[in-house]
């Protein structure tokens, strides 16, 4: 009799892969879904049961369906490749730093000249009290009884 | 980190109508204290991700600083902090 060949190890990996790669291509869109991978690893998990399953009844019934040897190795980088991208997403992304000495709420904002995106300068004690055009230019300062402020937001960049 | 080009090019794809400015010697982030040490590609120096809400006096009225790169303050979050400060007794209109 022809043994089958447990089609459960490459669809379990399969998954996995899908996991991971769906987290930065789709998941990473919606606050919900990217703060905590709630469909990654869920379908992650489902990957490495059916990986398990397929290791499992290999050995159970060699003469039934193969994969001792592929499916362990399969199994292994299922396993692995799940590790990593908890790792990525628990461990990383927390080793920030703790930032004592960052500008606390009620202090002055310490004052800096930066370029923008097309090289002119922006001075922040000169921008607060200014209105933003809608092409990303300044405008002229707004009546002393009106107010404006500004969103100071810190990137990693790469864009 | 970026230089200004290449946030110009985001800010022209996406249509982005707020400055995009480059601290690309990383001069505010070390004032600031926001440095994240090798953070970035190849083990460069980049900001940790923060953000301020300033007032028109040039005063620090909101501070949030994520323990999770991944975790970030959400539009509608800033919003409702925004909602509820009252700018030296006059609210917005």
């Amino acid at each position: 009799m022809k043994r089958k060949w447990n089609a459960s190890v490459g669809l379990g990996l399969a998954l996995v892969l899908a996991g991971i790669v769906s987290y930065p291509l789709f998941f990473i869109r919606y606050p919900t879904l990217r703060d905590f991978p709630w469909v990654n690893l869920p379908v992650m998990a489902l990957g490495l049961v059916l990986v398990g399953v397929g290791i499992a009844r290999a050995f159970r019934r060699p003469d039934l369906y193969r994969g001792k040897i592929f499916g362990s190795i399969l199994g292994a980088l299922a396993l692995a490749l799940a590790g990593f991208f908890c790792y990525e997403i628990f461990v990383m992304a927390r080793q920030l730093p703790v930032s004592h000495r960052a500008p606390q709420v009620g202090q002055r904002a310490p004052d800096f000249t930066l370029p923008d995106s097309r090289n002119s300068p922006v001075n922040l004690s000169g921008v607060v009290n200014s209105p933003f055009a809608p092409d990303g230019a300044i405008g002229p300062a707004i009546g002393a009884n009106q107010t404006a402020g500004v969103l100071l937001i810190f990137y990693r960049g790469y864009w | 980190m970026d230089a200004p080009a290449d946030s110009e090019k985001l800010r022209a794809s996406q249509g982005y109508t707020f400055p995009i400015l480059s601290d690309a010697q990383d001069e505010v982030i070390r004032r600031w204290d926001l440095v994240h040490p090798h953070g970035g590609i190849g083990g460069a120096d980049i900001a940790r991700p923060a953000e301020f809400l300033i007032d028109s006096s040039g005063k620090i009225r909101w501070v949030n600083l994520t323990e999770d790169f991944i975790v970030r303050a959400r539009p509608e979050q800033v919003l409702q902090v925004f909602d509820g400060m009252n700018f030296e007794g006059r609210s917005g209109p």
